[in-house]
């Protein structure tokens, strides 16, 4: 295992340089000559987000207001800025960027980390790969600083606050290496790097002259690693481990058939569904997947694009169902003067062996009819007609309050681990989906009812069992919440309910308790 | 269905060791496919003979399918929604619910769970008498379950005795309970009675069903009123004892 190199690359100025390669100008000439800034909206109005060379020459800075920046220099250009196009360019960024390493990961907004553990030695050592990359970044015209460490919180400091192009190798010390650098440094948040320098803790070195446990204490409600400089300093010095999450290119199956003639009817369309779904059951079979999720697209000649998405219980390629499904989502569609371009893709997919198919007409309906459906096939048929929150599967959750009990989840999903019921605890077959308020006629001195009326119908009660008594969980509800008894009663008829009675005579939380029917038993 | 099926042999056997025995008693469900039970909303003696009769007809099988439990939005109104903690504790596990709309989406649900050979079995939960529920669509779920093997129970919830093609057809409510043996003023384990009034191989007669002590106990049958007094139920060697 060769020693954790890191390369962190920090692209200066990510958003301006995205703008000028759009404008096909160079830095310094054509409209990036006069002062220009990116603007972002915010609530109290446009906002600076970053600023070109001939704008900070003029005296204006990012995160200034607009107008306060127009005062300073009249002539300021502004273009709005993108910061999703920058996520989605860093992103395509971290996938180039794995030229240089095993793998790379983003670190939003404008920088990028790359695992070079092992790799230098390809390029002829660190300082080529530094030099080699530096060279690749130029050519695509993007301003970068970039740092080589044994970890991602030495790398990312030294790219940001250390020497062009540094290197601090595995050997070295890497606490007197950054004892200089300031306290931003740390990948903290702005409030804490204010809270450090008030302290007047400026360098990295400062840290390290203060007692651990006096800093620990001072930090000591801070849980995140960017609210607490003691972890950030860890994971600078490699005691803390940092997994960092790759990026790994997906590519989502996709299947289209261009029509010659755009379409206008049901049938033909139900035949291009068809044979996409053929395709794309190829297309799967070949990557050993099943789809989850499917999105049909249907391009209409007139220029409108008809979306229809559905998701699956369990993964599935098979064609037959898929078209089955869509069949029931496709009555609502309005063609128009045709549709000429239809289109399948698979956004979630999921790994699927192969299996064996139906020995007679693979996937057909006959097959189905003849030896039944799968249970995540009846799922979906189910859920594509009736929605698809109306199949569910009941789980435990983790409450005292009966109704808070039990929650309900997508039926293939594996239950979360919880506490089993006490088997003492006699339970209601079926609960009432609120409690229904019932009238006590008549009540024993004990204080259980004798005689209730519930739903215009007299019930006597002839045997009880009880109260168990259920407290209210001060830790989720008002400190007015009324305690629970629970009866478990049956009535001269034989019929089993579970009733409750909200509160106690004289418990300072409202009038007189309420009694209610929550449950039926069997 | 463009062609009717013939009996199948299966049935044809049944039906004649049916004959011998023509008096129905605990551990014959599985003779059946499609029961119909009808109840008052009021009480959940329905889904509980319902889940009485699915344990008693797979009791010596160590089944781990799920099985499907249905119903309407009436059905969840009157009656609630299943209760996971007092379900039986074999079975409380392997539900999945379907909380449908309308009777029509209801009685959809319910055949494609009796074509879904990963089940075990379905319960179905419908309120009153309403029109998509006829005798054709009665007989889609007969001829789904008896196909694909699949029981069906479906609980007809405050509903008159309309014209219905299931093999068994219960009128039922709840009994008053045996005293527990621990405590006598407390409810006891489960009990109802039940009226055959129509089944296709039995005779009709009328019971008290009783599940015995313990989640998912074995059922219990007492005879109310016996047609054939000297086939005694209690007498009978091959009942079930708990």
């Amino acid at each position: 295992m060769p020693p954790r190199r890191i390369l962190a690359i920090w692209l200066v100025r990510l958003a301006l340089d995205r703008w000028r390669l759009a404008e096909g100008c160079d830095e310094g000439a054509g409209d990036d000559a006069a002062p220009l800034a990116l603007i972002a909206d915010t609530a109290h109005g446009p906002r600076l987000a970053s600023v070109n060379r001939a704008g900070t020459a003029a005296g204006v800075r990012a995160g200034t207001m607009l107008a306060d920046a127009r005062a300073l220099c009249p002539g300021l250009v502004v273009r709005p800025s993108d910061p999703v196009g920058d996520l989605a360019f860093l992103e395509r960024l971290a996938l180039w960027a794995q030229r240089w390493g095993r793998s790379s990961a983003l670190d939003p907004p404008d920088g990028l980390v790359v695992d070079t553990s092992g790799v230098a030695h390809l390029f002829g050592g660190e300082a080529a790969l530094l030099a080699d990359a530096a060279r690749t970044f130029a050519q695509r015209r993007l301003a970068v600083r970039m740092a080589i460490a044994p970890t991602a919180g030495a790398a990312w400091a030294l790219a940001h606050h250390g020497p062009a192009n540094a290197i601090l190798g595995a050997d070295e010390d890497a606490a007197t290496r950054l004892a200089q650098l300031p306290v931003a440094a740390l990948r903290l948040d702005d409030d804490v790097v204010l809270l450090l320098r008030r302290l007047g803790l400026k360098r990295l070195g400062d840290l390290a002259g203060i007692d651990r446990p006096a800093l620990a204490r001072r930090f000591r409600n801070r849980r995140s690693a960017a609210a607490n400089p003691l972890i950030r300093l860890d994971q600078l010095l490699g005691i803390v481990p940092e997994p960092l999450l790759p990026v790994v290119a997906a590519e989502i199956p996709l299947v289209q058939r261009r029509l010659m003639e755009p379409i206008r009817h049901r049938e033909l369309l139900d035949r291009v569904l068809a044979d996409l779904a053929a395709d794309l059951a190829r297309v799967l079979e070949g990557r050993a997947l099943g789809a989850r999720q499917l999105e049909l697209g249907a391009w209409k000649v007139d220029g409108e694009v008809i979306v229809r998405r559905l998701e699956l219980a369990a993964a599935s390629r098979d064609p037959a169902h898929i078209v089955r499904l869509f069949a029931a989502r496709l009555d609502d569609i309005d063609a128009g003067f045709g549709i000429e371009l239809v289109r399948l893709r698979v956004p979630w997919a999921e790994p699927l062996a192969l299996d064996q198919a139906d020995l007679e007409e693979p996937g057909s309906e006959r097959g189905a009819e003849q030896h039944g459906t799968s249970l995540a096939t009846c799922i979906d048929r189910i859920a594509v007609r009736l929605g698809e929150g109306a199949v569910r599967r009941p789980v435990l959750h983790a409450s005292h309050i009966p109704e808070r009990a039990q929650r309900w989840q997508s039926p293939l999903l594996p239950a979360p681990p919880a506490q089993d019921q006490l088997a003492f605890h006699a339970r209601p077959l079926k609960l009432l989906d609120r409690a229904e308020p019932i009238a006590v006629l008549y009540a024993t001195p004990d204080g259980l009812p004798r005689r209730f009326r519930w739903r215009g119908a007299v019930h006597e009660i002839a045997r009880a069992e009880g109260p168990e008594r259920i407290a209210p969980e001060w830790w989720r509800e008002r400190g007015t919440a009324r305690l629970r008894d629970y009866y478990r009663i049956e009535d001269d008829a034989g019929a089993r309910y579970w009733i409750y009675r909200l509160g106690l005579a004289g418990d300072g939380r409202g009038g007189a308790p309420e009694w209610f029917l929550q449950g039926l038993c069997a | 269905m463009s062609q009717p099926s013939p009996l199948s042999p299966a049935i044809i056997a049944r039906s004649r060791a049916a004959e011998q025995v023509a008096q129905w008693r605990p551990g014959l469900a599985e003779s059946c496919r499609h029961s119909e039970i009808f109840a008052s909303a009021a009480e959940a003696s329905g889904a509980g003979l319902a889940l009485a009769l699915a344990l008693d007809a797979s009791l010596d099988t160590s089944d781990e399918r799920a099985w499907l439990w249905v119903q309407d939005k009436a059905a969840r109104r009157l009656g609630g929604r299943p209760y996971r903690p007092g379900l039986p504790r074999g079975l409380r596990h392997r539900l999945i619910h379907v909380a449908a709309d309308s009777a029509q989406d209801a009685l959809f649900a319910l055949e494609e769970g009796l074509r879904c050979r990963d089940l075990a079995f379905v319960i179905g939960e419908i309120a009153g008498n309403p029109r998509a529920l006829g005798f054709t669509a009665s007989r889609r779920l007969s001829l789904a379950a008896e196909r694909h093997g699949v029981p069906l129970w479906l609980v007809r919830l405050d509903a008159a005795r309309d014209l219905g093609s299931a093999r068994l057809r219960w009128e039922t409510r709840s009994a008053p309970s045996l005293p527990p043996r621990w405590n006598a003023a407390a409810a006891g384990a489960p009990a109802w009675q039940a009226e055959l009034f129509r089944a296709h191989t039995y005779q009709p007669g009328r019971w008290v069903l009783r599940q015995a002590a313990g989640q998912g106990g074995a059922l219990l049958a007492e005879g109310l009123r016996q047609a054939q007094p000297e086939r005694d139920l209690d007498l009978n060697p091959a009942i079930r004892s708990a």
